[in-house]
């Protein structure tokens, strides 16, 4: 049985205009020490997957159904007492701007021996010895004094280390970071990638890793979720789908990578933008943008305009997409007519 | 869809279409505070008509008839609905001639702010520098030693030498001109903040380099950018000004007693509570009440409007 | 810690300065105080000669700088109506004031931070929308307003007869809306205890505090709903806040997400405007104390300004400025010691 299971998770958020699905049909699965990655633009629906995963979508949000297994616990029936005590100690989070994550009025020791002592009945001088232990583990020069400093008082790509440390205190089973790097100098983000990898090895954590960042998914994940408009419109290993993408929205992304790009030439790009939540495209919310469909000599697919497509098995992949048969049909017919 | 065929729409196209008319139609709240705050305004300016006697006019009032009870009180009589005064002084009448001194100087001194504030906001907020610093200094002391502390200071100081009977003569253009000097400083640290704000996006540095004269890209051009906070800070600061002036009045630093507005009316019933006839000084106390209150929810919905950061929750 | 101080102690110096010269300004144009001190029957030349007595022919310059001078060795002159050192006036009166601020300030604290963060919290329930509906209501009261209606209810009484007196409920229902009105609503009382100089207390008897329980009521009534308003809209922010959203998911429990990690963020605007509130509470304390009676500062000053007592008002207004020097520093201390980002040592962080 795998460490986290996830079954149609459907989060819906209650607006002025009517309820908004944030995500719906969102299955996946997690196995202990595995890594997996979740990718997509801005808007997709990575981040409130991540919080949603332990109950933290802020208020007009909700899970309106599925399910979310945790270790044979369904998450999604705990009481919120019940789910405190997995919060932070058997997953722990770490959040996407570290200048913003940590409180400001309160000291690092503080905000450290909190997390132990909710979970744990110890003394503050143990957990004060725990967190500088975590603190030494995150390689943070003179960890003695950083537990009586203010977060004002330590810089991004430290305090980022600091949340690294709190989301090991406990020895988690799984931590969910959001665009952990995102927001730090480009010249420590690589840093604070390795560091969160290693530790991650060493403790034997499985880990969710949310960015938008499809180079560093397809180096440190081994499987991968790609997200567009609330929906997972494909998932599986990550070197399958790397090499092999099946449907038009990642290879879109895929080609999009600077990498892919012949030196001298305008970078590729999916046309358009994400549609808002609150204004889908009918049908496959891809299908305004989607190059296979919108081609000059293509015909109209009815298809995909007026049906939500379901999920195709190729591979180890599974992809939500009508044209996967035809794709590979007509791929087949271009490597036979040379 | 080519946005060139769709004529412009009009002033009153957009406001229909606006988010503040959407709110406006679904929150019953704001439509009964602008419907109690029109009533009271249509009825204070047209107190003249309504009125059944002047009180202002010596010869219709007599004295025998001091101190009755409003109509649900035994001993009231048919001609005063809601009793009268100390000085036999129809109340109904006196409240309505009231609410609309003290609407006119709420109103008043309110503009005198807007421009005052508005004017040195601008400066402090577009020239800098030492104007800037000058200027918000002193409105930080005047804050510091609040709005109507400064009033009274200078209400009395005015008072004093000028003359009881003087003051008493012009107290409506004293009141506005007290109450206007005393609170321009909200105006002028609003605007103040949305000038930094606006001043640095492009279309400043697009009139700047057009070579427009800095007058005249504050007025034209970012003026109308902070239009919005004005707005409403506006309906606040009326309502501030009602209170101030009433308590100025009730201080004996406002209006006469023989030209009352509802703060002196309050004032002149206190005297006497404490011989039982309480509607002198509560009935002009309730309406002063009223009025204000619709105002400031009219304000607090105006707030939720117009700032989009207060949607959420 | 040193150099806070010597920066506040400049600011200090600044203030004072301009409300000295504001003071004395006015000490200058204000009405003459020699008609105040001697009736009708005195010959001019009597008065011209008081009047050269005072120092009031000199030029204003002359008569600023023998005022500064006073003003700095204690001396403020003499009332014109107590005839003893005005700073002795107002010494007399500042303790009462100054427990009426005590008292009210107290109610504020005890009940704003409760109801503003129980809203703050559960923003649709009921209460809330009841201390949110109370408190807008609140603000449109004048506090002399207040301060009457609290008089006619508990001081003077109401009987209510609204409802039929012959049937049990009607009887019960207009004996339970009606009061006695049997609480003080005039002065200080006369059972005062006295500590030390000037300070006769009203916290040390009971007749002290019924005496002072409608005043302290009437002057909170107009800061409590503000203050409400304000730690409510500053929490509801806080609680949006990613640090907040961390904390839970820390796994900590609610209520020390609340109290420890919003509070202490919501607090720090919140004691920053409560540093400048109280400047307008001194200027409600004019209004309450005319309303009861009340013999502390405020009142003092309004009689002060109907004798064109000259001396008294400039006193009193630098008095007041003293005192929102004073507070406004200690608050700017509070304010250094709750929150971390600010140094009072001065030193670069």
């Amino acid at each position: 049985m795998a460490l986290l299971e996830v079954n149609q998770l459907d989060v819906r958020f209650a607006l002025r205009q009517g309820e908004v699905r944030a995500l719906r049909d969102v299955t996946f699965s997690l196995e202990r020490g595995e890594r997996l990655g979740i990718v997509g633009e801005s808007g997709a629906g990575k981040s409130v997957a991540a919080f949603s995963l332990l109950n933290l979508i802020s208020k007009p949000g909700f899970i309106a159904g599925g399910d979310i297994i945790f270790d044979g616990q369904p998450l999604t029936q705990m009481t919120e007492r019940e789910l405190r005590k997995i919060r932070g100690n058997r997953i722990s989070m770490i959040f996407q701007d570290p200048m913003m994550t940590l409180n400001p009025v309160l000291s690092i020791g503080d905000q450290m021996v909190e997390c132990l002592k909710a979970h744990r009945r110890i003394s503050t001088r143990e957990a004060r010895a725990i967190a500088l232990d975590r603190l030494r583990q995150v390689q943070i020069p003179s960890p003695e004094k950083r537990l009586d400093q203010y977060p004002h008082e330590l810089s991004g790509g430290m305090r980022q280390r600091i949340i690294i440390a709190i989301a090991l205190l406990l020895d988690p089973d799984i931590i969910i970071a959001d665009e952990p790097t995102t927001a730090l100098d480009v010249t420590i983000q690589a840093e604070i990638m390795a560091l969160l990898l290693a530790l991650c090895e060493s403790h034997d954590v499985a880990l969710i890793l949310i960015t938008h960042d499809l180079g560093v998914v397809s180096q440190v994940t081994q499987r991968m979720l790609v997200m567009y408009a609330g929906r997972v419109i494909e998932q599986g290993p990550t070197r399958e789908i790397i090499n092999d993408p099946q449907h038009p929205y990642t290879q879109g992304l895929l080609n999009a990578l600077p990498q892919m790009a012949t030196p001298g030439e305008k970078l590729n790009q999916i046309r358009g933008s994400m549609p808002s939540l609150t204004h889908l495209p009918s049908g496959c919310a891809f299908h305004p943008r989607c190059d296979f469909i919108n081609r000059a000599d293509g015909a109209p697919r009815s298809a995909c305009i007026k049906q939500v497509p379901g999920f195709v098995t190729s591979g180890h992949c599974r992809v939500a997409c009508h044209m996967v048969a035809e794709m590979l049909e007509e791929r087949r017919l271009k490597e036979e007519t040379p | 869809m080519s946005l060139s065929t769709t004529p412009t729409p009009t002033r009153w196209e957009r406001f229909r279409d606006s988010y503040v008319w959407y709110s406006f139609k679904r929150d019953r709240t704001a439509q009964l505070c602008l419907a109690v705050f029109l009533c009271l305004v249509v009825a204070a300016f047209c107190a003249p008509l309504l009125a059944p006697t002047d009180p202002y006019d010596l010869r219709q009032i007599d004295i025998l008839d001091s101190e009755l009870p409003p109509f649900w009180i035994d001993g009231a009589d048919e001609r005063y609905t809601l009793g009268t005064d100390a000085q036999g002084r129809d109340l109904w009448s006196i409240i309505l001639y009231g609410t609309r001194v003290s609407l006119l100087i709420g109103f008043g001194a309110v503009i005198l702010q807007a421009l005052l504030g508005v004017t040195f906001g601008l400066m402090a907020g577009y020239l800098g520098g030492r104007v800037d610093a000058f200027l918000m200094r002193l409105a930080d002391i005047q804050l510091s030693f609040s709005t109507l502390m400064v009033a009274i200071v200078v209400g009395a100081v005015v008072k004093a030498t000028l003359g009881s009977s003087f003051y008493s003569q012009y107290a409506v253009l004293m009141l506005v001109l007290i109450i206007g000097l005393a609170e321009w400083p909200q105006y002028a640290r609003t605007v103040r903040a949305s000038v930094l704000a606006e001043k640095n996006k492009e279309y400043v540095d697009a009139a700047r380099v057009m070579g427009l004269r800095s007058r005249r890209i504050m007025f034209r051009h970012v003026l109308p950018n902070t239009l919005s906070p004005i707005f409403v800070i506006s309906t606040v600061q009326i309502a501030n000004a009602i209170i101030s002036e009433a308590a100025l009045s009730f201080l004996g630093l406002g209006m006469p007693e023989t030209h009352p507005s509802l703060g002196s009316l309050i004032k002149a019933g206190f005297d006497y509570i404490q011989s039982g006839s309480w509607w002198i000084t509560l009935i002009p106390g309730a309406v002063l009440v009223v009025l204000v209150l619709s105002i400031n929810l009219l304000g607090d919905w105006l707030r939720d409007v117009m700032n989009p950061r207060l949607y959420k929750g | 810690m040193i150099a806070f101080l010597i920066k506040r102690l400049m600011h200090a110096i600044v203030v004072m300065f301009v409300i000295s010269v504001l003071a004395f300004a006015i000490q200058d144009n204000l009405g003459d105080p020699v008609q105040q001190m001697v009736g009708q029957s005195v010959p001019e030349s009597e008065r011209e000669a008081l009047r050269e007595r005072l120092g009031l022919n000199d030029p204003f310059l002359v008569q600023y700088g023998r005022f500064a001078k006073n003003a700095l060795q204690g001396d403020f002159g003499y009332s014109y109506f107590y005839r003893e050192p005005a700073l002795e006036v107002i010494a007399r009166h500042l303790p009462a004031t100054l427990e009426l601020v005590f008292a009210a300030t107290l109610l504020i604290v005890v009940f704003s931070v409760p109801v503003g963060v129980y809203s703050a919290i559960k923003p649709r329930s009921p209460i809330s929308r009841f201390f949110m509906g109370a408190s807008i209501i609140g603000i449109s009261i004048p506090v002399f307003l207040t301060a009457i209606v609290l008089i006619q209810i508990f001081a003077i009484g109401v009987t209510v007869t609204l409802f039929p007196d012959n049937t049990a409920w009607g009887a019960w229902l207009n004996s339970a809306l009606s009061t006695q009105g049997n609480m003080p609503s005039f002065g200080r009382g006369y059972d005062l205890v006295h500590v030390a100089g000037h300070w006769d207390t009203n916290l040390a008897s009971w007749d002290g505090i019924r005496h002072l329980v409608l005043p302290a009521i009437s002057l909170a009534s107009i800061m409590l709903p503000l203050f409400i308003r304000l730690i409510r809209a500053e929490m509801m922010e806080v609680l949006q806040s990613e640090y907040v959203k961390y904390a839970r998911a820390k796994g900590i429990s609610m209520r020390r997400v609340y109290f420890v990690h919003a509070l202490k963020n919501t607090m720090l605007p919140v004691i920053t405007v409560g540093g400048v509130q109280i400047g307008t509470m001194v200027a409600y304390t004019i209004l309450t104390e005319t309303v009861f009676q009340w013999p502390g500062m405020g009142l003092m000053f309004l009689d002060a300004i109907n004798r064109a007592d000259i001396p008294l008002i400039v006193t009193y207004l630098m008095v007041v400025g003293i005192i929102f020097v004073v507070t406004n520093t200690i608050v700017d201390l509070i304010y250094g010691l709750v929150n971390p980002t600010v140094k009072l040592t001065g030193k670069p962080a």
